[in-house]
């Protein structure tokens, strides 16, 4: 008789979590030593509250209902809770606030496309800090915890949220498009995006700086090939960069820059990350700058932060492992 | 240009088959031994993997191929596939229509005497997401195979399939009612992989932008 576990969910069983459990205690040692702080917060929380940053609640899925009648959900990020947190409990403490938890998340799954309902994420939270010295912290962080966890071919992709919409608004885009338009980047679906760029009957050049941000990325050299307002839109990724190197040259030598990265959640207000290993075909995670949330619980901050799939990480590791 | 960019690249076998073969061809990739063998379908030496259009999504996905062509028809069936699309290589054009018995009005008649429509199709997705759109209650029938046989023995009122010359709609008497989408070869690549081989994969790009180049 095998008992069936929903989908999108698995056990873990010693061997697994025994490595697990190490990968872990390595990000979580340079986690600490850069200053941060461990932090739990409830897996279930008032849907209600989760959607005051963020009116999908971050895409949560999951939901029941308490004794009082009150709709509770799983939450499905680490961030918005930290951001409540932070008003609840750290009102008034000395800024910034550095802060890491190790959490399961829960989020919906599409049949037969091994995703994961239930994931642990390692994230980090650094708020009070500004841009680019808040990005460029957490940047150097997550590569070197990665590196302390023996990957070795990991990069970090660094886009920026607030890119695409000025370049719409600047090339007189008309508002009813524009969503359209950020979609089709978002997806990265390029005919669409060039079929619906030339029905507006644009000039050339306002044409092709609409259309390079969903090709422009690589290394540094790729914030030089930003021409025009995308020029200004880059000015704050080449500080990260250059205080990144200024911080630790070789793990700056990891950083790509991706005009067209757009992450999910609708928080991030600037600077957004991913993180990739060619090992894993998806990003082993991701993150981004959010001002505006924490002031939606009632502290205004900026803020930035990343979150690692734990479980992607190990994939990752485990690669490093075999090719010796 | 594939395997020595150390690109893998997934290719539809079926009627895209060809086309994609000499596009792939004009890239300088030697796919003669690809052409020679129907069953074997890992070509490691030249960086092509063989499969079913259809899967092409799934392993540009999940990364098992970096980049990969397939159709549009496909890639809206599979809307939730996370993978970029890099260009329409124009070939392999067909039409994704709702095809029915030649007779007046084959949908508007079920719609007025039962509220609803019944369709067969290969494109559930697809057929659910225009009727929807459309504000039509259709009942979705979905069948693997010879979709063109449902209208004809009252399994469904109409189908949703695609069409290249609408010759096998004629001859099993059907006629296509409406036009929902038209469909090309696309080249779609993976996410991770876009971002680090995009230079390899750029060159592939703008090698099969211009096919004479």
């Amino acid at each position: 008789m095998i008992h069936p576990l929903p989908p999108g969910t698995r056990d873990v069983l010693p061997d697994e979590a025994r490595e697990l459990r190490q990968l872990g205690g390595r990000l979580r040692a340079v986690f600490e030593r850069d200053g941060y702080g461990e932090i739990q917060t409830p897996a279930l929380e008032y849907e209600d509250v989760l959607r005051l940053g963020d009116d999908r609640a971050a895409g949560a899925a999951f939901r029941l209902f308490d004794d009082q009648g009150r709709v509770l959900v799983l939450r499905a990020d680490g961030t918005i809770p930290a951001a409540r947190l932070v008003a609840n409990r750290f009102a008034d403490a000395p800024l910034p606030l550095r802060l890491f938890y190790f959490a399961h998340a829960y989020r919906a799954v599409e049949r037969g496309a091994a995703q994961s309902r239930e994931f642990l994420q390692a994230g980090l939270e650094l708020m009070g800090s500004d841009a680019p010295e808040g990005d460029a912290e957490i940047v150097a962080v997550v590569l070197e915890a990665l590196s302390s966890a023996g990957l070795r071919r990991h990069r970090i992709g660094l886009g920026d949220a607030s890119i695409y919409p000025l370049l719409l608004a600047q090339s007189g885009v008309p508002e009813a498009e524009r969503a359209t338009l950020l979609a089709h980047l978002q997806r990265r679906d390029l005919p669409a995006l060039q079929a619906d760029v030339d029905r507006l009957g644009l000039s050339a050049a306002t044409r092709d700086m609409l259309l390079a941000p969903a090709t422009l990325r690589g290394g540094p050299e790729v914030l030089e090939r930003a021409t025009g307002p995308l020029a200004v839109a880059v000015e704050n990724l080449r500080r990260i960069h250059e205080l990144v190197s200024e911080r630790n040259g070789a793990e700056a030598d990891r950083m790509i820059f991706d005009l067209g990265l757009a992450r999910e959640m609708s928080y991030y207000t600037g600077t957004v990350f991913e993180v990739y290993d060619p090992a894993v075909g998806y990003a082993l995670g991701g993150g981004g700058r959010y001002d505006d949330l924490c002031g939606k619980f009632g502290r205004p901050l900026p803020a930035c932060g990343l979150a690692l799939d734990v479980q992607r990480v190990h994939m990752a590791q485990l690669e490093e492992e075999r090719l010796g | 240009m594939i395997a020595d960019a150390g690109l893998t690249i997934a290719v539809p076998r079926g009627a895209l088959f060809k086309e994609t073969l000499d596009r792939l061809d004009a890239l300088g990739v030697d796919t003669r031994e690809v052409r020679a063998n129907d069953r074997k379908l890992v070509f490691p030496d030249v960086g092509i993997v063989t499969m079913r259009p259809s899967d092409v999504p799934t392993y540009v996905e999940h990364g098992a191929a970096d980049i990969g062509i397939t159709g549009k028809d496909v890639l809206l069936e599979q809307a939730h596939r996370r993978v970029y699309e890099l260009l329409d290589l124009g070939f392999g054009y067909c039409r994704m229509v709702v095809a029915a018995r030649a007779g007046d009005d084959p949908l508007g008649e079920p719609l007025r005497r039962s509220g609803i429509v019944r369709i067969a199709t290969k494109y559930p997705r697809i057929a659910t997401d225009y009727f929807t759109g459309t504000g039509r209650q259709a009942e979705i029938v979905e069948v693997k195979g010879s979709v063109e046989i449902a209208p004809l023995i009252g399994l469904t009122d109409a189908i949703v399939d695609l069409t290249a010359t609408g010759t096998t709609l004629t001859e099993n008497n059907l006629v296509e009612v409406e036009q929902i989408a038209e469909a090309t070869a696309r080249l779609i690549a993976n996410p991770v992989s876009h971002k680090l081989k995009a230079r390899e994969i750029d060159q592939v790009v703008a090698r099969m932008r211009t096919p004479a180049a």
